[in-house]
């Protein structure tokens, strides 16, 4: 059985990190903002996993773990966010939320 | 032994009355402010007194006698100690200063009655007594410069004392801007003293000196730079403009410190320094000549002087003069004694104008004045005693002295005709200004508004020290009076053991005693005779034939206009010095420097700080996806840079 080299799941993982990039830049809508966060954290974990399996070591398995519960309080606390604001702007528009600013 | 083993006793004395009334006295009533004033100085004065006794116990080999105190500073060889000394000539030192300072104490307060900042004025007088025993009880020449300077700014002080007047706050200035220059050659001078012999203590220099192992050239150097500070501190040409414009001080301050006290000072680091300079003779012959030509100077410029404060400023110039002619010419105990009579005969003319002035309501013009003989006659009387002594007339103290240093000018072991003929003319000067003076303020007819001026004679208390000085003046020459007027002279053989080793250096004229009684009297007969025209020419001028030297000055236009203006040197001195510096001060060190450089780069500063963080903040535009821009570039930019480096290693 042939091994699947680790320059595929790199590259996978760097594709999937650029488009959650794109997304991140370009989207304006909040949800899919975080949407592309989370298409970046998974895209980190998959090169973790790939390098984990690679030299044979725990030491990716254990970040991806990690990386996993963080992204999941994460979640919580941002998806809190999201509703705060969905209440007081009445919008999900990150362009309307700037009054943090010089 | 109280005094000798407390010598600091008669230094605290003076300072203590300094701190309790410049700290406390500021709403204390006069008579409080008096007791601590006079009583400090008095009880100075009684210290010295005491410590005079105890000096005539001491046995030769215990003269001088020092007194080490703790070590002020060491750093590797050098090690100044706070130390004192006495020897003979601290001894007369400290008696003319304490006794001379104790009148003009009492007399001030009853000059100074009326005056604001009476405390103050006090306060830094007794001060300055403190710096002045200080100078004159140093061992070593570190402590002597505390004094110097000491009573550098008791005087700057005390010319200033009436602040609020811009002239006086300017003559304040003055005085301590040009005696400066001086202390600056001063200071370099004891750098080359300790650098030379490794201590700054007099008995160890004299010690070493005195082995002849120093090359003269260095000495010279020495001297001439100590003498530098001298001709600053005791206004000799070319720093003597600062004592005239020092007459903006209260009368009292121009008799004690810019007649009495502090300006010999320089007279008295010279004869202190004698080892040093008799073995230096070029550095004699520039103080003399500085000395000799200071006194005819002077003595010119006070011809035409109308302020009675500026003729007896001028005339101080000259006499210091002659005491820098008489250490000149090696003889230091006749300039020393110079010193001590025109403290006495100088003072008194000070404290006498200062009652003239009283009297007629503030007036200084001697113009305004005239007739007032009969109105004030304890101030003509004691006045007249002391013009007579200045003048040089038998036996008035000043006789003696003068005509001692001329005698050494003409036969001493550095004689000098020329310089010898400079100083007899200036002694023909003197004697006419003197009386030209005396004529204009006290005989005639009276020039200022009888009817708004109230002339009065003076409080007891300035008319006492009036009289102890005219005494002094009168008989106080008696103690040096050659044995040939009948006299012991005590005062030269007293002071003997401090000039002696110098005065071996040099032969004196080899002259069998009747031919030097002859010479003696001689000298003395052309010194009365040169007194004598002076004052007759004074009498034709302003009293026989009133109008003469009026004529006589429109003759003689040109000559008369230079030395009215006092030979421009105000004016040279402003074109030449102080305008140049001023115009750099103002358009390079000012404008350009401070303005230009200096906050410059302070607001330069601020300003890219600034700049900066306004071109900056717009960064933070509140835009989310614009971060997340900033992040990704970021990002991008710390990867390229790790290939790079990973890159270049491998």
């Amino acid at each position: 059985m042939s091994v699947v080299p680790i320059s595929y799941y790199l590259v996978l993982s760097a594709i999937l990190f650029g488009l959650g990039v794109v997304a991140f830049v370009f989207k304006r809508n909040i949800i899919t903002i975080f949407m592309a966060i989370e298409l970046m954290l998974n895209a980190v974990n998959l090169a973790f996993v790939a390098f984990a399996r690679a030299h044979n070591q725990l030491d990716g398995l254990v970040f991806v773990f990690f990386v996993i519960v963080v992204a999941a309080a994460e979640a919580a606390v941002g998806l809190a966010i999201v509703i705060t604001l969905a209440q007081n702007r009445e919008s999900l528009n990150v362009e309307r939320v700037n009054l943090l600013k010089f | 032994m109280l005094i000798l083993d407390h010598l600091w006793i008669i230094l605290a004395l003076p300072l203590a009355g300094a701190a309790i009334n410049g700290l406390f006295g500021k709403n204390w009533p006069k008579s409080a402010i008096n007791s601590v004033a006079i009583g400090s100085v008095s009880l100075a004065f009684l210290a010295v007194a005491e410590l005079v006794r105890e000096f005539s116990q001491l046995a030769t080999n215990q003269i001088p006698w020092v007194k080490d105190y703790f070590t002020w500073m060491t750093a590797g060889v050098l090690r100044v100690d706070f130390s004192l000394q006495v020897d003979q000539l601290t001894i007369v030192m400290l008696l003319t200063v304490s006794f001379v300072g104790m009148l003009i104490h009492i007399y001030a307060t009853g000059y100074m009655e009326h005056e604001g900042g009476y405390y103050r004025f006090f306060s830094y007088l007794n001060l300055f007594m403190f710096f002045m025993l200080t100078l004159v009880l140093a061992a070593n020449i570190v402590v002597m410069f505390v004094g110097w300077e000491g009573v550098g700014l008791c005087s700057y002080l005390l010319i200033g004392f009436w602040f609020l007047k811009k002239s006086a706050a300017d003559a304040g200035k003055k005085a301590f801007i040009v005696t400066r220059l001086g202390d600056f050659g001063f200071t370099v001078g004891i750098l080359l003293l300790f650098w030379t012999f490794k201590s700054v203590n007099f008995g160890a220099i004299f010690a070493k000196v005195s082995e002849n192992t120093i090359d003269v050239g260095v000495l010279t150097s020495i001297c001439l730079l100590l003498f530098t500070g001298a001709i600053g501190k005791s206004a000799q040409l070319p720093l003597y403009v600062w004592l005239p414009d020092a007459m903006e001080g209260p009368t009292p301050v121009s008799a004690l410190i810019h007649a009495a006290t502090m300006v010999t000072a320089g007279v008295y680091m010279v004869a202190r320094m004698n080892p040093l300079f008799s073995r230096a003779p070029i550095a004699m012959l520039a103080v003399a000549i500085v000395g000799a030509v200071t006194a005819f100077y002077a003595a010119t410029i006070g011809l035409m002087q109308t302020d009675i404060k500026k003729v007896l400023a001028y005339s101080t110039v000259s006499q210091l003069g002659y005491m820098f002619l008489g250490c000149g010419v090696g003889a230091y105990a006749a300039g020393i004694f110079h010193l001590m009579t025109h403290a006495f005969f100088k003072g008194l003319l000070f404290l006498a104008a200062g009652s003239v002035i009283h009297a007629v309501g503030g007036e200084q013009d001697m113009r305004k004045m005239g007739g007032l003989r009969k109105k004030i006659p304890v101030t003509y009387w004691t006045m007249l005693a002391a013009t007579l002594a200045i003048a040089g007339f038998p036996p008035f103290a000043g006789f003696f002295s003068k005509d001692e240093i001329l005698a050494s000018a003409f036969a001493g072991p550095y004689a000098n005709t020329i310089l010898y003929g400079i100083g007899l003319a200036g002694a023909l000067l003197t004697a006419f200004y003197m009386f030209r003076l005396i004529f204009l303020t006290f005989f005639g007819e009276a020039h200022y508004d009888e009817h708004k001026v109230h002339v009065h004679e003076s409080p007891k208390n300035m008319l006492v020290p009036l009289v102890i000085l005219a005494i002094l003046a009168t008989v106080g020459g008696w103690f040096a009076a050659p044995k040939f007027w009948g006299g012991q002279d005590y005062f030269h053989n007293f002071l003997d053991p401090v000039f002696a080793a110098s005065d071996k250096l040099t032969p004196a004229l080899e002259l069998s005693e009747e031919a030097a009684h002859t010479l003696e009297l001689e000298l003395s007969g052309v010194a009365v005779l040169i007194a004598l025209i002076g004052f007759f020419v004074a009498w034709w001028f302003y009293i026989r034939k009133p109008g003469t030297a009026e004529k006589l000055a429109e003759r003689m236009h040109g000559a008369y206009t230079l030395v009215l203006n006092k030979y421009y040197v105000d004016e040279i001195y402003l074109a030449l010095i102080v305008r140049p510096l001023l115009w750099v001060s103002t358009n390079v060190l000012w404008h350009v420097v401070d303005e230009g450089i200096i906050d410059g780069t302070v607001n330069g500063t601020g300003r890219v700080a600034r700049e900066a963080g306004g071109q900056l903040r717009e960064l933070q535009s509140g835009n989310a996806r614009s971060y997340a821009t900033w992040v990704v570039i970021g990002a991008v930019g710390v990867t390229a840079v790790l290939l790079g480096v990973w890159g270049m290693v491998h």
